[in-house]
């Protein structure tokens, strides 16, 4: 299990689920590594802010996170973390390696409101 | 005033927290304003092994205990912000954040530590995470029998090189001069090994490719030849550089932009202090960002007091 305060999707089954309840979500699919952490933290401090959306975080070395690595959007990405943002149970963005506050909340507002 | 402190540290990495822990124990009200992660280049270690005291710990929890006893201490710590603007000069400091939020201080301790150099080349900002990779730690495994460059010719180019031969089929070091800079048995170890190859006094001028990268340019610095190669990756180990570029102008820096101190790691502004690796020395671990840290920390704290017994906000008994 992932070292963060987010909530961490275990299986394909709470993956699933999540996606059911909620509308708007961000999910960071990845590792305790340099590239991964920093997300982490934007997402911990944003959870706060867009209360709008559901922040969480998968392990990569997971069999379960296949529903992540499979998605038709990651192909060609070859940096963690994997990380997807969801409205309504569908991608609608998708990003490889680190991403700093600014780009993560360029893109909250974009696909999911301010 | 609420955003008034007595002293503002401007970075979270081992050094700033450092600062952040002995100046909250010591009573001094300290903000710490970070614009990236917390832990700086810390948790980009996996394991660290030589912090005294501690027989081995991944970066980024050392980075989060610091934290955690800064906060103890009552450090207020201010992360994935942007500074906008600092004002150094006079005896009330401030910082300028995002926001428009603006923060005031007797002191100021820089330790804004460094940051990954990148190529700075066409494509190299499209294909990051596309086939350009800045961790072999990290993504190393996605390029399993695969063909891939190291860019570099330092210490961490050739030891990631040769870590990178376990996943891929053939490693090729590009390097810009005609010679390592790296240790000898470094650069021996990758010599002896058979899936690395090597081209020197070349540099990566572009990248290209559709999803993901397929080919680079490059170019001969001797020669001016440009030649193309297809590559299914590329990991970039081309140094550091301090992150100082908001500070010129206001500080004294070096040639290489780094932030010249005195032996109390005070810089040429009354109150201003620097730490870690923002500044100008030979050894960057995190033993020194530490030491760095605590002298500037006890200084900045010898200075705030007697800022306060000029202004009689202390006892002078």
């Amino acid at each position: 299990m992932l070292n963060t305060n987010l909530t961490h999707v275990l299986s394909e089954q709470e993956h699933a689920k999540l996606l059911q309840e909620n509308e708007n979500v961000m999910i960071c699919c990845g590792r305790m590594g340099p590239m991964c952490i920093p997300v982490y933290e934007v997402m911990e401090e944003l959870e706060g802010e867009y209360t709008k959306v559901k922040f969480v975080d998968m392990e990569f070395d997971t069999a379960d996170a296949k529903v992540i690595r499979n998605l038709p959007q990651v192909r060609g990405f070859q940096g963690i973390p994997f990380v997807i943002y969801y409205k309504n149970g569908k991608v609608v963005k998708a990003t490889s390696s680190i991403q700093n506050r600014e780009q993560v909340t360029a893109i909250l507002d974009e696909k999911f409101g301010k | 005033m609420e955003n008034h402190f007595d002293l503002i540290v401007v970075g979270a990495g081992a050094a700033g927290l450092t600062a952040g822990i002995y100046l909250s124990r010591a009573k001094v009200s300290t903000l710490i304003l970070n614009e990236g992660a917390v832990g700086g280049q810390m948790v980009l270690t996996h394991e660290i092994a030589n912090y005294p005291g501690v027989e081995s710990i991944s970066g980024y929890q050392l980075a989060r205990n610091m934290k955690t006893q800064a906060q103890k201490f009552g450090c207020v710590i201010k992360s994935n912000i942007k500074i906008t603007n600092l004002d150094l000069e006079g005896g009330t400091k401030s910082v300028e954040v995002n926001n428009k939020e603006v923060y005031t201080a007797h002191a100021i301790i820089l330790a804004t530590g460094g940051k990954s150099r990148t190529l700075g080349v066409p494509g190299e900002d499209k294909f990051k995470g596309k086939g350009i990779s800045y961790c072999a730690t990290c993504d190393g495994d996605f390029f399993q029998d695969k063909e891939i460059i190291v860019v570099g010719g330092g210490n961490s180019a050739l030891e990631e090189a040769v870590s990178l031969t376990k996943y891929a089929s053939k490693v090729t070091i590009i390097h810009q001069f005609d010679n390592f800079q790296a240790l000898e048995h470094y650069v021996e170890e990758a010599k002896n090994n058979s899936k690395i190859n090597f081209i020197m006094e070349s540099k990566i001028i572009e990248f290209a490719g559709d999803e993901s990268l397929k080919k680079v340019r490059i170019q001969n610095q001797a020669t001016q030849e440009i030649t193309e190669m297809i590559v299914d990756g590329v990991f970039i180990f081309i140094g550091y550089v301090p992150n100082t570029e908001k500070i010129g102008g206001k500080v004294a820096l070096n040639n290489y932009g780094e932030i010249i101190v005195d032996k109390n790691m005070a810089t040429n502004i009354a109150g201003i202090y620097a730490a870690g690796d923002s500044i100008a020395k030979r050894y960057r671990q995190v033993t020194t960002a530490v030491a760095d840290g605590t002298i500037a920390a006890l200084s900045a704290s010898e200075y705030i007091n007697n800022i306060k017994k000029e202004l009689h906000l202390v006892s002078t008994n």
